[in-house]
């Protein structure tokens, strides 16, 4: 039985980076059962993002708005659900996760059968492990999801993700707009889906530049915690 | 009538036209409308009726009627602001949904355009 598999690389301005990711995902070869495919989501860039994609022979969803990751990744997924794939990675599109690792998720995904797989880069602490500030936050939404789910995530706020069918009919209906990935833990540990970490090697971006800045980390930090504690409350 | 109570009533005629412009003009929904009319119906009583506003005061046990005024109209302001921000939430929902909904169909639309393009290509 062939699995089918959608890699979704959200994108906002990744003219830069993109080529090269995507020429990486086309070398990839995995185990025959495997069947793979690349749907890149355009996030409203205001370069040839879209160009480039389209060059490059990748499908792309163009969304006529900028939506944040969140609502990027979400159309990814709706397109996952209504394509009939049996998995879908959640990949960036500024190349930090490399698309070698992804057998390392299908790999545990295929041993556990968990529902929603996460690459972290603090298991074995190898590879890049981004900055001094940015891993301070990301110690403090371990923290903050240990509380909520009382499961041990150490790399909660990780964009390289498996979301296996279960998962995917949840964020379709539900998942959060910018900086998704520690509140959309809760919601899945809160509807009782298992989540699998398994060590990846993460590696700097390839081109272009981060869109989130100092003073929106703050901002951010404090509106995620908020929307934590509240899918937490939620039913 | 004191000048004062002129001032206001001409005011709030001003407002009410304004707002019934706004509706007819189909630039304001009647939903969001009604609020701005109590408003100014209740403006508009208290001009006429200026001893009003202190009986109320003293039927509600508040020393300075002014005071009154000022934590009604604050309180009504405020609530009014939560209501804003609950619509433009929803706003916010349904335009995520619209934006995703309309790229799936369109890269739907493209590639059913290639496929009914490919098979047509004899040459003539």
């Amino acid at each position: 039985m062939t699995l089918k598999i959608l890699i979704i690389i959200p994108c906002y301005n990744e003219q830069a980076s993109l080529p090269i990711l995507l020429q990486e995902i086309n070398a990839l070869s995995l185990p025959e059962e495997y069947e793979l495919d690349k749907i890149i989501i355009n996030d409203c860039s205001k370069d040839k993002t879209s160009d480039v994609a389209k060059a490059n022979g990748a499908k792309v969803l163009d969304l006529p708005c900028n939506l944040g990751i969140g609502g990027a990744v979400q159309t990814g997924i709706k397109y996952a659900i209504k394509h009939n794939f049996d998995l879908a990675v959640q990949m960036d599109g500024d190349g930090q996760h490399p698309p070698s690792e992804l057998i390392k998720l299908l790999e545990c995904q295929r041993l556990t059968q968990a529902d929603l797989v996460i690459g972290s880069r603090f298991i074995d602490r190898k590879g890049f492990q981004s900055s001094f500030i940015r891993r301070m936050g990301i110690r403090y939404f371990y923290g903050l999801n240990r509380l909520f789910t009382q499961k041990s995530i150490y790399d909660s706020t990780s964009g390289f993700r498996l979301l296996g069918r279960a998962a995917l009919n949840l964020a379709a209906k539900n998942y959060p707009d910018d900086y998704p990935e520690p509140e959309s833990l809760v919601i899945f540990s809160k509807a009782n889906l298992s989540i699998k970490e398994v060590p990846v090697t993460m590696r700097g971006r390839l081109g272009g530049k981060s869109s989130i800045g100092s003073g929106a980390s703050v901002f951010y930090g404090f509106k995620v915690s908020l929307a934590m504690l509240f899918s937490f409350i939620r039913n | 009538m004191t000048r004062i109570q002129l001032i206001t009533i001409l005011v709030n005629f001003i407002f009410i036209a304004y707002i019934a412009r706004l509706i007819i003009k189909g630039k304001l929904r009647e939903e969001y409308a009604i609020i701005w009319v109590i408003c100014t119906i209740l403006l508009t009583i208290f001009s006429f009726w200026p001893n009003g506003l202190e009986i109320m005061a003293k039927l509600l046990g508040v020393f300075q009627a002014p005071n009154l005024l000022f934590t009604g109209a604050i309180f009504a302001i405020l609530i009014y602001l939560v209501h804003i921000s609950v619509v433009s939430s929803k706003l916010h929902n349904n335009i995520r949904k619209l934006t995703q909904e309309m790229a799936l169909l369109k890269q739907e639309l493209e590639k059913a355009k290639q496929e009914n393009k490919d098979p047509q290509k004899d040459p003539d």
